[in-house]
């Protein structure tokens, strides 16, 4: 299995990401800075966690304008499955390849904590995981926002993945990851890479990460 | 040469806590007759075009591809020779 992580300046959870899928999944990693373009098809590409750009002018909105990004959106309009974790997640908004943005959180606080999050049995990538998921969010704006067209869109065909139990930050139907209509992008804010290893005290990541790597 | 000045603003449908938090702060000073505020940013850039309009379009597409998100945003653009 081979996995692409794409690295912004400002990114500080390509290594986390990328050491989990290594360690624990077998995959075969490969980092991409910004600037280099990819043609090759990887089994995931990962946009990680963290601050691109120094998150100046808005979380994401620099990081659209690169090779990496060029070729991320080719890859994903093939078909290509991506994840967005978190300043990820961001990107693949301000993109365009997933709808809606991120705002402030509505306490106006970044949130660092462990969250339930309840997987929507109606979607593809959800299907087939159980209860409710124990994974840390940490973020200052991870607030889902899209205009009352979309969000129905998006409720109608199954796109939203998970809803936080506990809404932490004021997302719009208490998402907290949606998937584009083919199912093969998916963000989210929870960091599930900061849940499968037994020395962080919780394990429940691992079964996300599954879900998305198997065929 | 001309200058574009830019107000960038969150859309009136979507919440804004920092300018409801600065809101509150004026309550509670008493001066409860300031409402609807609402925080945006300024942004304030140097243009060298022909004319006028090239420089307007010019800015117009910067915004729309960078500086403003419209599913959140709205903004306001003036350009001025300088």
């Amino acid at each position: 299995m081979k996995v692409r992580v794409v690295t912004f300046p400002g990114s500080n959870c390509d290594k986390d990401v990328g050491t989990i899928l290594e360690s624990e999944f077998g995959a075969k990693v490969e980092y991409t800075w910004y600037k280099e373009s990819f043609s090759d098809i990887p089994d995931l590409v990962v946009l990680p966690g963290g601050f691109s750009f120094g998150d100046y002018l808005r979380c994401g909105a620099m990081a659209k304008f690169s090779n990496a990004m060029d070729s991320v959106v080719k890859y994903a309009n093939q078909g290509g499955k991506v994840l967005g974790v978190c300043n990820g997640f961001q990107i693949l908004t301000e993109s365009g390849l997933l709808p809606g943005a991120l705002l402030h959180n509505r306490t106006l606080k970044y949130i660092c904590k462990d969250v339930d999050l309840i997987p929507v049995a109606e979607n593809k990538i959800a299907k087939g995981l159980k209860g409710s998921l124990s994974i840390p969010i940490a973020h200052g704006e991870g607030a889902y926002f899209a205009d009352s067209e979309t969000l129905e869109r998006l409720e109608k065909n199954g796109q939203v993945v998970f809803r936080y139990k506990q809404n932490p930050n004021g997302s719009l139907n208490d998402i907290a990851g949606i998937c584009n209509e083919a199912g093969n992008v998916l963000g989210m804010m929870p960091h599930p890479e900061r849940a499968v290893n037994p020395y962080t005290g919780k394990m429940d990541g691992k079964q996300i990460l599954e879900a998305l790597l198997k065929k | 040469m001309f200058v574009a000045k830019i107000n960038v603003t969150l859309k009136e449908s979507v919440l804004d806590p920092q300018g409801q938090t600065v809101l509150r702060t004026l309550h509670d000073q008493g001066k409860t007759s300031i409402s609807d505020l609402r925080v945006g940013k300024y942004i304030e850039m140097k243009i060298s075009a022909g004319s006028q309009a090239e420089a307007e379009t010019s800015a117009k597409e910067i915004c729309e591809s960078l500086l403003v998100n419209q599913v959140i945003e709205t903004y306001r653009l003036v350009v001025e020779k300088v």
